[in-house]
C-alpha cells in the first residue's frame, strides 16, 4: 500500500482564499445595488469594467514574471482589487481613468512589489490615489447627481457612452457636487441651514449616500458574522472617525455633523471592505484596532482641513506606512508569559 | 459547578468521533508476533534483559534502562524472543529503531504478580518503585515515565491534580470508551496518585461531547472529592496548558512545568495503567487503541497488546485495503502519517485512522500568506503564526526563537484554518529542528573549541618545559666547559697545549659539515618544485611519493625495532610494510607515466612551434 | 547689524558645545562593552580546527578575518558560516573558496583497530585529543569529541584510519521544510 505521507494536521477547513474574496464580493453587492438604484448605471459599468481590466493585467503581469497564471488568477483577490476601485470612483469616470487606477494597482502596487501577500500598500487604494492627484477634474466632477433608477438617472446606454467617450460635455446636466465636497467649500461662507438645502443633502442625511453606506455596512456585518474580518479595524475606524468628529465637529456651522461623516462618502466602503485589507493592516487585534482608529482620525483630519472632500484613499495609505511599526509594538502576550516580545532580536524595542 | 476559564484561540473541527464509538471496546487478541521497540518512553532507550532464543513468561521484564530517565518493558504475552532487529517503530521519521521481536506460545502465561491493594501501607516511594517497575510512561502522546512526574521537585506543592479526559482530538474515542467501560478503573487509579500527591484538589475535565463518560465517572466517583468539569468542546482543550488554563486559570510559565505553578496533568490510560499495577500487581502490557476512519467496514476500540503491529489491528476491523490514502498514527490535527503498517502499537499509541482520500484529502498546494491573521485567532498558545512562518521560512530562526518558537504547542489549529493552505506546523517543526540541530553543533563546537585551547596551552608548556631543560643542561654544559677549559689552560701550561686545541677545531668543523649536510638533504624538494610549476599534478605526484617513501622509511624502521625486540606486532608491522613498499610503487608509476606524457605533450608543442 | 551676526555665532558656538559635550558623555557613559571581534567570529567558526583554512586552528582564521580576511575560507562550516560571519561582519556573503575545499556531510574519524599499530602519530596530529592510546597500543578515536577535520588520516602509516559519515538516525532525525510546490514551479519558469 502506498501511503500519503504528510506533515500534521491532516484536516483542513475549506475556505481558501478565492473563497473569501468571492465572500467579500457578494457582501460588497448591497452597497453596489445601492449605488445602482440611487445614482444610475455608472457605478456598475465601472465595476464590470474595472475586474475586467484587473484580471487582464493581473494575468499579463503575472506571464510577464513567469508565474502560474491560472493558480493566481483563481485566488480572486485581482478581482476584488477591481470591484473595490469600481465601487469607489466616481460613476461617470472616463474608461481611461479607471483603467490607469486599475492598472497602477494590480502592476505598481500589487504585482511590482511580489504579487499578493507581499503589497505594503492597499493596491485599490494606491490606484485610486493616483488618479486623484493625476486626474483632479475627472475625479470630482463626475460624480453622479442622486437620482433613482426608477426617476432621472440616464439610462445605461446613455451612461455607457458617457463613460466611453470621457467628454466632460456628456455628462454635465447628470452630475453634482458630492455632499462632502459641497458642506465644506459652503460652510465656510454660510450657515449650515443654508448649506443643507442643496438638493445632494436630500431630505435624509445625504440623498442616496445613505442607502450606499448602509448598504456596505450591512455586507461588512456579514463579513464580520462570516469570521472573514475581524471586528477590529471596522470599528476603530468608525469610533476614530466619530470621536474627532463629536470632539471638533459640535458646531454644525463650522465643521460636518457626524451624521454627514457616517452616512456620506466613502465611509463604510472604507472601514469594512478596503481598510480591512488583510495584507496591508496590522496583525494583532491591538495593532487592528489603533490602524483602524488612525485611519479614522486621518479622515477626518483631511476631509476637514485637507483640500480633499473625502480621505479613504490617503488615510489608508498613511496608515499603511505605519503598519511595520504599529505591528512592532502591539504583538500579543504569548500564553506562559508575562509580556510581551517585541520586535526581533538585535532592533531596539 | 467547577469554574471554568477560556483559552484563547481554539478551533472546532468535525469530530467524526461517532465512528468508533458505537462498539464496546474489544479484546484484539493475539498476533503471530509481538514487536517490541526498547524505546518507548522519553528519556534513556533500554537495554534488553534476554537473549535471543529465550522463552519469556507474561509480564517478565524483558528490557529496563541501566541508568538515567526511563522505564522497562515487560513481555505482553509469554513466548520466546525470536530476535532482536532494528525494525520500523512508531515514528514521524518512518525509520527503524531496535526492537524485540517475541513469538507467542499461546499459552498466555503469567509471571508471578503481586497485588497491593493496601498501598496506602506503603511508603509513598516503594509505590513510585512499583509504577516505575510496572514501565508507566504517559499514555497520552508524549510519554514521560510516570513515576518521575509523580515526584514534583521537593518545593513544588501539587495543589491540583488533573485528570485529562477532554481528548479534544477528532476520531480519536481511548479514552472516552475507557472512561465509559472502565470508570471504576479510572476512579482507582486517580485515587493512587492523589494519594502519592495529596493535593487539595481533585478534577477531571472532560469535554461535553462525551455524556457517557461523564454519567459513567459521575457514579464511579461518588463518595469522594473528586470535582468533575464539564468543559466546552473546542480543540484543543486537551492541550495540557489549555486544560490547565481552562480549570484553573492560571498559566503554565513558559519553559517551565505545570508543577511550577502547583498543577499535574494525568491521562486517562495512565490513571487506569497505574490502578493495575498497583492493585493487580500487572504491568503495562496492554492498551486502549481506536482503530477508526472510512477506510474500516468494523472501526471502534480495540484493548492491544502493546508490540501487536497495527496491519493486525486494521485486519480485526476489517480495513478495505484499497480504500486506504492515508494512514495516520494519532489524531488528525497532530496525529503522523506512518509509511507502513508493519509498526506495533507502543504505550503511546492512542489511535489509527485508516483514511479513505476522500476523507482526508491531500491538501490544496501553498498559496502566498495574505497576512489574514485566521492563524492568530486559532492559536491557542497566543503566537504570532504567520511571523514565526516567515522567519521558519526564510531560515531566521533566531527571530522564530524571539517570537516564541518554542511555545509553539504543535496543535495544528493555524495550518487548520489558513485559508492558503500554508503547512505552518512543518514550518515550525522544521524550524525547531534545526535550532535544536544549531545548538547541539554550538555545545560540540565550544567543546572542541576548550580541548583544543587546552592541547595548545599543553604544547606550550611541553615547549617551555623542554627550552627550561635544554637551558640548564647548556648551562651545565657550559660550566663543565669552563671547569674543562680551566683544567685545559692548567694543563697547558704545563704542556702539548697546542696539539688539543687543534683537535677540538677539527671536531667542530665536523659537526658543522654534518649539520650543513642535514639542512641540504632536507631541502631536496625545493630543485624538484621548479620544474614541477609548469605541471601541478607531476608536483603533487612527487609529494605523495616522498611522502610515501618516508612513511615506508619510518616502517620499516619500526619493523626493524620490532624484530630486534622480537615484538609481538611483527606481523602486523610486516603487512604495513608491504602496503607501504605497494604505495611507493604505485606512486612512482604515477610518477613516471605522468613525466612521460607531459615530455610527449612538451615534445608535441614544440613540433607545432 | 553686526550684533545679530554675533549673536547667531554664539549661539550656534553654545550649542555646539553643548552637543558635542552631550555627544561625549554619551560615547563615555553608554559605551559597549561588548566582546572582541575576534572572540565573536570565533564563536562562529565550527571549531573542527582542520586548518583547511590555511591557518593553524580556529582562532587564528579568526584573528585573520578580525584583519579583514576573506570569510570564506571555512569549508566545514560551509555557507551557514559564511552567512552568520556576513551577519556579524555586514558584508555581503561569498561564495565558498572551494581553494581551500568544499562543503562536505558530518564525518567521524574511525581507526581499524586490528590494524592499528600503535605509533601515536594520529594522537599528536589531533587538534583537540580526540584520539586515546598510547605508544605500541592500539587507539580509538573518541566520537563525540571528534571534529572531523581529517588531520589524522594523513599521518597513519597504515592507513587505518576511515572517516566516516554520520548517518541520521531516528533520533537525530528532524523535520525537513515543506516541499515546496507552487514555489518550484516559479522557480522553474523563472529559470526558463
Amino acid at each position: 500500500m502506498a501511503f500519503v505521507q504528510q506533515s500534521s494536521p491532516h484536516a483542513h477547513r475549506a475556505r481558501p482564499t478565492s473563497r473569501v474574496m468571492m465572500w467579500v464580493m457578494i457582501a460588497a453587492l448591497p452597497g453596489l445595488l445601492a449605488q445602482t438604484l440611487f445614482f444610475g448605471w455608472g457605478n456598475l459599468i465601472n465595476v464590470v469594467f474595472c475586474i475586467a481590466v484587473a484580471i487582464g493585467s493581473e494575468a499579463a503581469l503575472l506571464a510577464l514574471r513567469k508565474k502560474p497564471v491560472g493558480f493566481f488568477i483563481r485566488d480572486n483577490t485581482a478581482a476584488v482589487t477591481g470591484l473595490l476601485l469600481g465601487l469607489s470612483l466616481p460613476q461617470f469616470t472616463p474608461w481611461w481613468v479607471s483603467a490607469v487606477a486599475v492598472i497602477s494597482a494590480i502592476v505598481v502596487a500589487k504585482q511590482l512589489y511580489g504579487g499578493l501577500g507581499s503589497n505594503p500598500f492597499n493596491p485599490a487604494m494606491v490606484g485610486y490615489a493616483l488618479v486623484l492627484v493625476s486626474f483632479p477634474v475627472a475625479m470630482t466632477t463626475n460624480w453622479a447627481e442622486p437620482a433613482t433608477l426608477w426617476g432621472g438617472a440616464p439610462g445605461f446606454g446613455d451612461t455607457l457612452a458617457a463613460i466611453a467617450s470621457g467628454q466632460q460635455t456628456a455628462v454635465d446636466g447628470w452630475t453634482m457636487a458630492t455632499p462632502l465636497d459641497e458642506y465644506k467649500h459652503k460652510i465656510a461662507t454660510h450657515t449650515a441651514s443654508e448649506v443643507l438645502v442643496h438638493p445632494t443633502f436630500g431630505d435624509g442625511v445625504a440623498r442616496g449616500w445613505e442607502w450606499v453606506n448602509a448598504g456596505f455596512l450591512a455586507g461588512g456585518l456579514l463579513l464580520i458574522g462570516l469570521r472573514i474580518i475581524s471586528w477590529h479595524i471596522p470599528v476603530g475606524f468608525l469610533a476614530g472617525l466619530a470621536v474627532m468628529s463629536l470632539a471638533f465637529g459640535s458646531n454644525a456651522d463650522l465643521y460636518a455633523p457626524l451624521s454627514l461623516h457616517m452616512l456620506a462618502g466613502g465611509t463604510m466602503l472604507g472601514a469594512f471592505f478596503i481598510a480591512t485589507d488583510p495584507v496591508s493592516a496590522a496583525t494583532s487585534h491591538q495593532g487592528k484596532l489603533i490602524y483602524g482608529a488612525g485611519i479614522g482620525i486621518l479622515i477626518y483630519l483631511i476631509r476637514t482641513w485637507g483640500n480633499y472632500p473625502d480621505a479613504v484613499a490617503f488615510s489608508v495609505l498613511l496608515m499603511n506606512f505605519a503598519v511595520p511599526f504599529i505591528d512592532h509594538y502591539t504583538p500579543p502576550r504569548t500564553y506562559g508569559h508575562h509580556k510581551a516580545r517585541r520586535g526581533v532580536p538585535g532592533s531596539q524595542g | 459547578m467547577t469554574q471554568l476559564w477560556d483559552f484563547s484561540g481554539g478551533i472546532h473541527p468535525a469530530e467524526h468521533k461517532e465512528i468508533s464509538t458505537a462498539r464496546p471496546i474489544r479484546a484484539a487478541g493475539l498476533p503471530e508476533r509481538l514487536v517490541l521497540p526498547l524505546q518507548q518512553h522519553i528519556g534513556e532507550p533500554t537495554e534488553a534483559l534476554v537473549a535471543v532464543g529465550d522463552r519469556v513468561l507474561k509480564g517478565q521484564k524483558i528490557a529496563d534502562v541501566p541508568s538515567g530517565t526511563g522505564v522497562p518493558v515487560h513481555a505482553p504475552t509469554s513466548g520466546v524472543i525470536e530476535s532482536i532487529a532494528d525494525l520500523p517503530v512508531p515514528h514521524p521519521s518512518g525509520m527503524t529503531d531496535r526492537c524485540l521481536v517475541l513469538k507467542p506460545d499461546g499459552e498466555d502465561r503469567w509471571q508471578s504478580r503481586q497485588p497491593i491493594p493496601d498501598y496506602r501501607s506503603l511508603d509513598r516511594d516503594q509505590v513510585l518503585q512499583v509504577i516505575r517497575d510496572a514501565g508507566i510512561a504517559g499514555m497520552g502522546g508524549a510519554g514521560f515515565p510516570t513515576n518521575i512526574k509523580l515526584r514534583p521537585p521537593r518545593d513544588r506543592k501539587v495543589g491540583t491534580l488533573i485528570l485529562n479526559g477532554a481528548e479534544c482530538e477528532p476520531y480519536i474515542t481511548a479514552d472516552d470508551m475507557t472512561m465509559r467501560e472502565k470508570a471504576d478503573r479510572v476512579v482507582a487509579g486517580l485515587k493512587i496518585m492523589a494519594w502519592i500527591l495529596r493535593p487539595e484538589r481533585c478534577v477531571i475535565g472532560i469535554e461535553d461531547n462525551k455524556p457517557e463518560a461523564i454519567a459513567a465517572l459521575r457514579q464511579a466517583i461518588e463518595g469522594t472529592q473528586t470535582e468533575i468539569a464539564v468543559i466546552p468542546t473546542k480543540y484543543p482543550s486537551g492541550g495540557e496548558k489549555q486544560l490547565i488554563q481552562i480549570l484553573t486559570g492560571m498559566e503554565v510559565p513558559s519553559g517551565g512545568i505545570p508543577a511550577d505553578i502547583g498543577v499535574m496533568c494525568q491521562n486517562i490510560g495512565t490513571a487506569v495503567a497505574v490502578a493495575n499495577a498497583v492493585l493487580d500487581g500487572s504491568p503495562l502490557i496492554s492498551r486502549v487503541v481506536t482503530i477508526t476512519g472510512d477506510a474500516v467496514r468494523q472501526p471502534g476500540n480495540f484493548e492491544a497488546l502493546i508490540g501487536t503491529p497495527i496491519e493486525y489491528l486494521l485486519e480485526q476491523a476489517e480495513v478495505d485495503q484499497s480504500a486506504v490514502s492515508r494512514l495516520v498514527l494519532g489524531g488528525p490535527m497532530m496525529g503522523y502519517t506512518l509509511t507502513t503498517e508493519a509498526v506495533p502499537v507502543v504505550k503511546t499509541t492512542n489511535c489509527v485512522i485508516a483514511a479513505t482520500a476522500e476523507e482526508l484529502p491531500a491538501p490544496p498546494p501553498e498559496q502566498p500568506c495574505i497576512r489574514c491573521g485566521q492563524c492568530a485567532e486559532a492559536c491557542p498558545m497566543e503566537l504570532l503564526p504567520q511571523q514565526l512562518f516567515w522567519h521558519a521560512k526564510a531560515t531566521e530562526f533566531e527571530k522564530a526563537e524571539h517570537l516564541n518558537l518554542f511555545d509553539c504547542i504543535e496543535c495544528g489549529a493555524c495550518s487548520y484554518v489558513c485559508p492558503s493552505s500554508i503547512p505552518l506546523v512543518q514550518y515550525y517543526r522544521f524550524a525547531k529542528g534545526e535550532i535544536r540541530i544549531q545548538r547541539a553543533e554550538q555545545i560540540k563546537a565550544d567543546r572542541a573549541r576548550e580541548r583544543f585551547e587546552a592541547r595548545q596551552a599543553r604544547l606550550e608548556r611541553e615547549q617551555q618545559e623542554k627550552e627550561l631543560r635544554r637551558k640548564e643542561r647548556a648551562q651545565a654544559a657550559a660550566e663543565a666547559q669552563a671547569k674543562k677549559a680551566a683544567e685545559a689552560e692548567k694543563a697547558a701550561e704545563s704542556s702539548e697545549a697546542g696539539d688539543e686545541r687543534a683537535a677540538k677545531a677539527a671536531l667542530v668543523e665536523q659537526a658543522l659539515a654534518r649539520k650543513k649536510a642535514k639542512a641540504e638533504a632536507a631541502r631536496p624538494e625545493e630543485p624538484a618544485q621548479a620544474p614541477a610549476e609548469e605541471a601541478p599534478d607531476i608536483e603533487a605526484l612527487e609529494k605523495q611519493l616522498t611522502q610515501a617513501r618516508a612513511k615506508l622509511e619510518t616502517m620499516q624502521g619500526m619493523l626493524d625495532e620490532a624484530k630486534a625486540q622480537q615484538a609481538d606486532n611483527v606481523d602486523k608491522l610486516e603487512r604495513a610494510v608491504a602496503k607501504n613498499h605497494d604505495r611507493v610503487q604505485r606512486a612512482e608509476a604515477a610518477l613516471s607515466e605522468a613525466k612521460q606524457s607531459q615530455a610527449g605533450q612538451q615534445a608535441e608543442s614544440q613540433t607545432t612551434q | 547689524m553686526w550684533t545679530s551676526v554675533l549673536i547667531a555665532v554664539v549661539v550656534l558656538l553654545a550649542l555646539a558645545v553643548v552637543f558635542g559635550g552631550l555627544l561625549g558623555f554619551a560615547a563615555e557613559r553608554f559605551r559597549v562593552e561588548g566582546n572582541p571581534l575576534v572572540d565573536e567570529i570565533d564563536a562562529l567558526l565550527p571549531q573542527t580546527q582542520c586548518g583547511q583554512c590555511g591557518y593553524p586552528g580556529c582562532r587564528p582564521y579568526a584573528e585573520s578575518i578580525a584583519d579583514g580576511g576573506p570569510i570564506n575560507k571555512c569549508p566545514p562550516g560551509g555557507e551557514g558560516t559564511i552567512k552568520a560571519l556576513a551577519d556579524l561582519l555586514d558584508v555581503e556573503p561569498e561564495p565558498l573558496d572551494a581553494e581551500h575545499g568544499v562543503e562536505q556531510v558530518k564525518r567521524v574519524a574511525v581507526i581499524r583497530e586490528d590494524e592499528c599499530i600503535g605509533c601515536t602519530k594520529c594522537i599528536q596530529a589531533c587538534p583537540v585529543d580526540a584520539i586515546l592510546g598510547a605508544a605500541k597500543h592500539m587507539h580509538t578515536v573518541i566520537e563525540s569529541e571528534c571534529t572531523g577535520c581529517d588531520l589524522c588520516v594523513d599521518p597513519c602509516p597504515v592507513d587505518c584510519i576511515d572517516m566516516v559519515t554520520v548517518e541520521p538516525d531516528i533520533r537525530s532525525w528532524t523535520w525537513t521544510p515543506p516541499r515546496p510546490g507552487v514555489i518550484a514551479t516559479d522557480r522553474q519558469g523563472a529559470s526558463a
